[in-house]
């Protein structure tokens, strides 16, 4: 006799189960992130556009005068650092539902992921050090391209 | 069935062809999304470097870069608000095409907004 005799027929009245994991799992995490995070992007990226490209001069009034007004107050650094770490975990979370849709073999998959970690991770750190960091008022600037709040 | 005629390829209207997009669309915000913290990281160098470097946002080129930058935040926007209807609200999937629709419309009408107005900044007026 062959195992495949000794094989249980399930009840036909249990549901069909697409997953063996139910409940919470890293994937259905996933899942939600992508969705609770995408509705606060909407927010912080549309205030974002409306703000820097549409307000005043638009793209042409950009300068460092204009980055460093917006940081001297807490509000936007506090926007900028949401929008930075949602947007790269958001991004990042895509890029590797991608890399997994299409890269084939296990090698070529751990190699693009790593470089996708790397480059969140490196990108997030750096972002946050210059939102925390930054000087508004630098010592020894031309006067000229430092916003009026260092005057004085 | 399948023939020469009709063809075997999978013909998902809509729903296929809003999904491409929003591959796509997300691809080219996170590749930007990277360079643009690069860009602005140069605050910490001098005015001057951030100057110099985002001077070139101010470009022709880059200002049409950046229509098709718009274009593609506001379509993976709108779009991702879509998928939350289809996935949380009991009608989403029965009105999935519609919505699809209504997204492709409400980013024509932002498009119309935005363009217009980005051209004059770019451009003088």
């Amino acid at each position: 006799m062959t195992a495949q005799s000794t094989t249980q027929i399930p009840d036909p009245s249990t549901r069909y189960r697409r997953t063996g994991q139910r409940g919470i799992n890293t994937e259905m995490l996933s899942w939600l992130f992508m969705r609770v995070s995408g509705v606060l992007l909407v927010i912080l990226v549309f205030g974002h556009l409306f703000v820097n490209l549409w307000l005043g001069e638009g793209v042409k009034g950009i300068d460092f005068a204009f980055v460093a007004g917006k940081w001297a107050s807490p509000f936007w650094q506090v926007w900028d650092l949401l929008m930075l770490w949602l947007g790269l975990i958001h991004g990042g979370n895509g890029v590797r539902t991608i890399i997994n849709d299409y890269a084939r073999g296990s090698t070529m998959r751990l190699v693009l992921k790593g470089l996708l970690y790397f480059a969140v991770v490196l990108t997030i750190v750096l972002g946050t050090l210059v939102v925390f960091t930054f000087d508004p008022c630098p010592v020894g600037a031309d006067p000229s391209l430092l916003p009026s709040i260092c005057e004085g | 069935m399948a023939s020469a005629q009709s063809g075997t390829l999978y013909r998902g209207r809509e729903g296929m062809w809003s999904w491409v997009a929003h591959r796509i669309s997300g691809m080219l915000i996170f590749l930007f999304l990277l360079v643009h913290v690069l860009d602005t990281a140069l605050v910490r160098v001098s005015p001057e470097a951030y100057n110099e470097v985002i001077g070139h946002y101010k470009s022709v080129v880059f200002g049409l870069g950046e229509i098709g930058l718009v274009a593609a935040v506001l379509f993976h926007a709108l779009n991702g608000l879509r998928i939350i209807l289809v996935d949380f609200w009991s009608q989403g999937t029965r009105h999935q095409r519609a919505l699809f629709w209504g997204v492709v419309a409400v980013w024509a009408l932002l498009m119309i907004g935005f363009v217009p107005r980005h051209l004059m900044h770019m451009f003088g007026g």
